[in-house]
């Protein structure tokens, strides 16, 4: 079974003495083996043998200096930055009614938590000509989602196919949407179009006409958390039949996504690619516009807005990846709390605050940190790794591999086999269903009834173990204050 | 980035509250509301009390009357020093008061008459009413020590810490008449008692007594910011009164439509409802960082009316009654059986809907502009039906 099961070859089995014996050294930890033997004869744990201690040289600095001296490489990796920075969520405390405002029960009264993505006028005008009173201009294009977590892009070839159908089946019955990534959209899953946000990336892979009028929205990807300036590499090997067809590329060629959009050198660039992406889908689809989260983020953001995105998403130094080189993943960006709360105080600055939503990614872990967010001012959180670990995911960062013994981040049939859509489906559902009553009850402790009184009422929140810088660039208050 | 966070202090509070309006415009001396607020005494604790009055100064209803408070002389002399620069004094005095027992050490308490220089606001490009509320905003968050109570036409506030109908006889409020009256008698817990700290809020001739603790007011502050409300003094009703001048004056919306924004009907409700609802959608997308949440009962008065209104949830009490022309709201039936004792109809309107006194034609000003074209409604119900709800 455990020989079987572990595509890295960590299980041996010898048929001439008829014993199965073990590499440890190529073991990443996935539970795969663990988790399916009959037998629970399985444990993994850290290999003992260490090198001497050293504070500077750690014995994780010692191997990569190894590894880069055998293969003369990049080192890669895959899913979110595994460093030990702070994670400010667990830096935020939330608030509770007492006595003076009564606390909301969710299971009695209605709480809502229905979010519209889009472009919002500042104020709306009235026509009183009719009998009845109507809005004047119909409103932007609007996503309507019944809760605000949505599902990251992660393109068909990072992911498997059973993988990317889950996503839009579960986006489907959560009444969320999920996101292509920049692999473009499998005509099976076209069916799932108005839950679906594609993605126009700088390989501009799988995107075409249909693929555009099919979708809820488009999404143009300048950046990802996990390699800001960093462009994307699908292997030849896993670009099977299906994905070239998908991708609208040879089968076994690299798929390469350059650093930068190359009719996008400039901010004014930008806005000529999402008023064509406009005019191609005849303004009724809002235009997201997704940035990695960087030093100048706000600025950035704001000139975003300008140029005519609805919405933006911005994606933390702890956003996942399907492969990306390590050192970029773990020392470019800077932490989506920071990023989010300076873009929403500066477009609320400039007073374009309802011009665009603010999607936030990276390494969003339960419904605390999405509440959190949205107390700091997003509009919605995109989960990626979150749904990934609810499909099967133990987070062992090998999805670079292709070797994925979850059936998620493969395209090898037999591997792919292992994960029945079916139950990850479901499994996914439930996530959702758990944080939204999770969320409901965080709010109605709070004393609010709809999640619109939570989006950037930072008064919601207090630091604990923050400087005074930190508690002034996300705008809270420290607890006991 | 320049960005503050305010020491906030919200104002946490339980209260009292009253109103009512002649809708013939017939004026009334206020000594009935010091007795309706004074039945609901239970309800506050002496840390706060306030009244506004409109149709008081009906010889100087062309100039916009400042009450302000001073701290010291030297927060009077430069308030007076901004006042002298922008506007054009009119006639400025003391607000009358007389000495009563437990009111003690009150501050200065002046009141202005104010017109402005039309060459002025030509030059600014800006409207009367918007600048008013700059320089009002201005002396509010540059002179320490002073405090503007009311900004409006033929009207005024007047308040001060003590029980509300020390505050009435403090202030000599009999010897004023007015068409509409509100009221309020404050509870608060965390607020040392502060003058400017008591209700109504005022700023033109919006004016707003509120029962309740708003727990969106984080989101619902910064939402003003963007449009360059400054809230200075660290309670909620201020956001109150602030929504209200920007939804009706700013952006032009019906009252109706602006409680709705305040108050909305659930998702729910909206979806259930048929193709008007579009209209209440399209208000809750666009307005949702105006949703104003948690418990509250407020009355917002408006030189052409009186409109009462309650959480999406009610979660505090309003009760509103009518005897011929006279609308009454009051906390409790008792705030209006107190100088009315046989009305005509008393009832308990439903949470977000709001009930609404208009002041007859010919008292009318600009404000009937948004409000003729809608069509009839009955009292107390929307001019739409919200289905489930009403």
């Amino acid at each position: 079974m455990c020989v079987r099961q572990c595509a890295f070859e960590a299980h041996l089995y010898d048929p001439e003495t008829l014993e199965v014996s073990s590499r440890e050294e190529v073991c990443v930890g996935c539970h795969r083996c663990v988790t399916l033997c009959p037998t629970h004869a399985l444990t993994i744990r850290r290999n003992s043998l260490d090198f001497r201690e050293n504070a500077n040289w750690t014995p994780w600095a010692i191997r990569n200096i190894i590894k880069q001296a055998e293969t003369g490489g990049v080192l890669l990796t895959g899913m979110g930055n595994d460093r030990p920075y702070p994670v400010y969520w667990d830096h935020l405390l939330l608030n509770a009614s007492q006595v003076t405002n009564p606390s909301i029960d969710p299971l009695r009264e209605p709480m809502e938590l229905r979010t519209y993505l889009g472009r919002k006028p500042e104020k709306l005008e009235l026509d009183y000509s009719g009998e009845r009173l109507q809005i004047k201009n119909p409103l932007p294009p609007q996503l309507k989602l019944e809760t605000p977590i949505l599902f990251s892009a992660m393109s068909y070839g990072a992911i498997s196919y059973n993988a990317c159908e889950t996503l839009a089946r579960a986006a489907e019955k959560l009444g969320t949407y999920y996101n292509t990534g920049e692999g473009g959209l499998h005509p099976n899953l076209y069916k799932y179009g108005k839950n679906t946000i594609v993605q126009v990336a700088s390989g501009r892979f799988g995107v075409h006409k249909e693929y555009l009028d099919t979708a809820a929205a488009i999404e143009i990807k300048i950046g990802q958390g996990a390699k800001p300036g960093i462009g994307g590499h699908l292997p030849g090997e896993k670009v099977v039949e299906d994905i070239s067809k998908t991708r609208m590329i040879p089968r076994g060629t690299d798929a390469l996504s350059p650093a930068p959009q190359h009719d996008i050198y400039s901010i004014e660039d930008l806005r000529m690619l999402i008023y064509a992406l406009k005019e191609a889908t005849r303004y009724t689809k809002p235009i997201s516009v997704k940035i990695a989260a960087v030093h100048n983020s706000a600025a950035i953001a704001s000139g975003m807005v300008r140029a005519g995105a609805d919405i933006i998403a911005i994606d933390g130094f702890r956003g996942g990846t399907g492969a990306a080189p390590m050192v970029i993943r773990d020392n470019v960006g800077i932490p989506i709390e920071f990023a989010l709360a300076s873009i929403d105080q500066r477009l609320r600055e400039e007073g374009i605050r309802h011009q665009a939503s603010i999607l936030v990614a990276g390494g969003f872990r339960n419904s605390a940190d999405v509440v959190k967010a949205i107390a700091l001012g997003a509009d919605g959180v995109y989960i990626g790794t979150a749904a990934l670990i609810a499909m099967g995911c133990h987070v062992c960062q090998k999805c670079y591999t292709g070797k994925c013994n979850w059936g998620i981040a493969t395209q090898d049939p037999y591997l792919q086999k292992r994960l029945n859509p079916e139950i990850a489906t479901e499994r996914l559902v439930n996530l959702i269903h758990a944080w939204n009553h999770e969320i409901k009850e965080m709010l109605g402790g709070m004393g609010i009834n709809a999640i619109e009184s939570l989006r950037g009422n930072r008064l919601a929140l207090r630091g604990i173990g923050l400087t005074d810088t930190e508690l002034e660039i996300l705008g809270v208050l420290p607890a006991g204050r | 980035m320049g960005q503050k966070i305010s020491g906030f202090e919200k104002e946490i509070s339980g209260c009292s509250l009253t109103g009512f309006i002649c809708e013939d415009g017939k004026r009334i001396n206020g000594e009935a509301i010091i007795r309706s607020i004074a039945s609901m005494n239970e309800r506050s604790n002496g840390l706060g009390g306030g009244f506004a009055a409109y149709g008081i100064y009906p010889e100087m209803k062309d100039f916009y009357a400042l009450h302000i408070l001073y701290e010291d002389r030297e927060a009077k002399e430069e308030a007076e020093r901004i006042l002298n620069e922008s506007l054009l004094i009119e006639l400025k005095d003391k607000i009358p008061t007389r000495k009563t027992k437990r009111i003690t050490r009150p501050p200065l308490l002046m009141r202005y008459f104010v017109g402005m220089d039309e060459n002025r606001l030509f030059e600014l490009e800006t409207s009367e009413e918007d600048y008013i509320v700059h320089i009002v905003m201005k002396i509010n968050t540059e002179v320490k020590g002073a405090y503007v109570f009311s900004s409006g036409k033929n009207m005024g506030t007047f308040k001060a810490v003590g029980f509300p109908d020390e505050v009435g006889k403090f202030y000599r409020l009999e010897e004023y008449e007015g068409y509409l009256w509100i009221a309020h008698g404050r509870f608060p817990t965390n607020t040392p008692g502060w003058w400017g700290g008591a209700h109504p809020f005022t700023l033109l001739d919006f004016s707003v007594v509120h029962n309740g603790e708003i727990s969106s007011y984080g989101i619902n502050r910064r939402y003003l910011e963007m449009f360059g409300y400054q809230c200075t003094l660290m309670t909620d009703t201020e956001v109150m009164a602030y929504l209200f001048d920007l939804l009706l004056r700013r952006h032009h919306l019906p009252i109706e439509i602006a409680c709705k924004v305040l108050a909305p009907p659930t998702w729910e409700e909206i979806d259930r409802g048929d193709g008007h609802m579009e209209l209440i959608k399209a208000l809750r997308i666009v307005y949702g960082s105006a949703l104003v949440n948690g418990p509250f009962s407020i009355l917002l008065a408006h030189k052409n009316g009186l409109i009462g209104l309650n959480d999406r949830i009610k979660l505090r009490p309003l009760i509103a009654a009518r005897k011929g022309e006279t609308l009454y709201m009051a906390s409790e039936e008792a705030g209006i059986r107190e100088i009315c004792s046989s009305p005509d109809r008393v009832w308990a309107p439903k949470a977000g809907e709001p009930v609404i006194g208009w002041l007859r034609e010919g008292h009318l000003s600009e404000f009937e502009s948004s409000r003729a074209r809608i069509p009839d409604r009955e009292e107390s119900k929307p001019m739409y039906s919200v289905p489930g709800v009403c």
